[in-house]
């Protein structure tokens, strides 16, 4: 009846808004200082691309290395646009096309290669997102490797939450979707979906330009937030860095990446000052992960897990005394 | 009516000819076997079938729907779609997600919905998703799993992941079923029950069926004709009786006198 509707409230809605104002608050405050501010940013950032990248590699199970590049792609398609165009429609559209454009790019990579099984995709994702570095860094138009500098800022907190929230849904939505438990299924086992109807390569490449899109989104928020964008910023090492947060969370689980970005965000934050600490942190911590929970923090599994069981088992009685 | 005809169908896989010359007819509605010693190429057939490696030659002609489809070089999803369902040897099935997510994923292939209803979850999502899980639950209650729905598929006894390869290949709404040794590893009474079951989904649903098996007491009893393969080739064909007393199946299960190894 209407309880769905209401424990669906009380459970995503009341926590979120009230998140919102809280930090709002907060921050108008002024109690939320400047090196704060640039954690929520980084976490907000790093959630969008975690759950991003999940949709790809955790859910659909096609192994990524090159997510840094779809974010370059958002980040200068957003700078660029801003510093021409220094409007909020400008910062929207910006944002919008750098999304676009990396779906694109996503799509034209993901329909040869996606075709192949296992480690061909990641060693196409690897070298896909060293060939856009490389080309930013070359094109006279991205200012090589000096960047682009200044970024009009209009990333706020409204704009994070907004944006942060919006991709988890969306994503989340597609998740929970025939198109989203046809990529599941070809995690599953790809050859029992195809001998079902599934189109495999269809489902991946899908699912592939959908995070690519997120991603280059993502590479929006930061190049509108952080002033500056460089090629370098967009490394290898960078799409090892989401690789880490999805591991971490658990493959395949929307809240594990939440979780695991807020997590590493915070620790990352910290660990600032010692570059090279940070690095061997995040490998320390993904052995003791491999070791302690292989199957990352939250496994497959979601946070609201617990409530699952009883909307599952409910659904099942209406079922049954529709039938009686 | 013939619903398959299979023409000199061969595949080798380097200096291995598995499958070779194969002639195979099934008509409209038939319940027909397909037997043979260990290794004879049965499930290579079966693969051939449905598209997972394409026939070295040979021509495969499906008509279904009043539609003929070649199937040769198609993929293995549009086979599906044109209206051959299969279950696997080695069970295949989505082992992490749910009984019922596993026949959903099978039964929604029919019953699309666009991209933005999904990501928006515009009106008609909900709809849609009902009428999916409704029509999932209505199979999985016909393979008698109706219980079983929010189990993960992982958790089912060996018998149960075969029952739900079957409501799972059901739900592609398959004019011919491939089964490929439903009863393996069931104990007879399980075997009793899935005879049964086997008999009546070919009813209920107009199926034409063609099954792989080596428990000849289900084979015998049901099938209404035989293709038994040894190395590839059909060395006999016809009704239980008939394939039953020709001595080249004999020589094939047992063995000649002469050892000629």
């Amino acid at each position: 009846m209407k309880n769905p509707l209401v424990r669906q409230a009380l459970t995503l809605w009341v926590p979120l808004v009230l998140t919102y104002v809280i930090v709002l608050l907060l921050v108008q405050a002024g109690v939320v200082d400047a090196y704060m501010q640039v954690t929520i940013a980084t976490i907000c950032i790093n959630i969008v691309l975690a759950v991003s990248l999940n949709l790809i590699t955790g859910f659909t199970g096609q192994f990524s290395l090159g997510h840094a590049g779809f974010m370059a792609i958002g980040a200068y398609a957003t700078a660029l646009v801003t510093m021409r165009f220094d409007s909020i429609v400008g910062f929207i559209g910006g944002l919008l096309l750098g999304g676009i454009i990396a779906a694109l790019v996503g799509f034209l990579i993901g329909l040869p290669t996606l075709r192949l099984r296992g480690d061909y995709i990641a060693i196409a994702t690897l070298g896909m997102a060293e060939i856009i570095r490389i080309l930013l860094q070359n094109f006279e138009f991205t200012n090589g490797a000096a960047g682009l500098s200044p970024v009009p800022q209009y990333m706020d907190w409204t704009w994070f939450f907004v944006l942060t929230v919006g991709s988890v849904m969306l994503i989340r939505n597609f998740v929970r979707s025939r198109q989203g438990r046809d990529a599941i299924a070809v995690r599953e086992d790809e050859i029992a979906a195809e001998s079902i109807g599934v189109n495999t390569t269809r489902s991946k490449v899908l699912a592939f330009t959908i995070g690519a899109f997120f991603g280059g989104v993502a590479g929006g928020m930061y190049a509108s937030y952080f002033y500056v964008i460089k090629p370098e910023q967009f490394g290898f090492l960078k799409s090892i860095d989401i690789l880490v947060i999805v591991v971490l969370g658990g493959l395949g689980s929307l809240s594990g990446s939440v979780i695991a970005a807020f997590l590493l965000a915070i620790i990352s934050t910290l660990l600032q000052p010692f570059p090279g600490v940070r690095m061997i942190l995040y490998a320390l911590l993904l052995i003791v992960i491999m070791i302690f929970r292989p199957q990352g923090l939250l496994g497959n599994r979601e946070l609201s897990l617990r409530l699952l069981p009883g909307l599952r088992k409910r659904r099942r009685d209406d079922a049954g005394t529709e039938a009686a | 009516m013939s619903i398959l005809d299979v023409k000199q169908l061969t595949r080798s896989f380097g200096g291995l000819t598995a499958v070779s010359h194969v002639d195979l007819t099934l008509d409209q509605g038939e319940l027909v076997g397909l037997i043979g010693p260990n290794g004879a190429g049965k499930t290579t057939v079966f693969n051939l079938l449905t598209g997972v490696y394409p026939p070295s030659s040979g021509t495969i002609v499906f008509s279904a729907h009043g539609q003929t489809t070649s199937i040769g070089g198609k993929a293995p999803y549009a086979i599906c779609r044109a209206g051959i369902g299969r279950t696997f040897q080695n069970i295949r099935l989505f082992k992490e997600l749910t009984v019922l997510e596993n026949v959903m994923i099978a039964f929604q292939q029919n019953q699309r919905y666009p991209l933005p209803t999904s990501l928006l979850r515009l009106p008609g999502f909900g709809r849609a998703e009902d009428e999916i899980r409704d029509g999932a639950r209505e199979l999985l209650e016909v393979m008698h799993l109706g219980h079983k729905a929010e189990e993960y598929a992982v958790n089912l006894s060996y018998g149960e992941q075969r029952h739900l390869e079957i409501a799972r290949a059901l739900a592609t709404r398959p004019t011919l079923l491939l089964l490929d040794e439903p009863a393996a590893g069931m104990n007879p009474t399980e075997t009793a029950n899935l005879t049964r079951l086997i008999t009546q989904i070919r009813q209920d649903f107009g199926l034409t069926i063609l099954l792989i098996e080596h428990d000849m007491s289900l084979v015998m009893q049901i099938c209404e004709r035989i293709y038994v393969l040894d190395h590839g080739i059909v060395i006999a064909s016809g009704t239980p009786d008939e394939v039953r007393s020709d001595p080249k199946v004999i020589e094939a299960y047992l063995g000649e006198e002469v050892d000629h190894a």
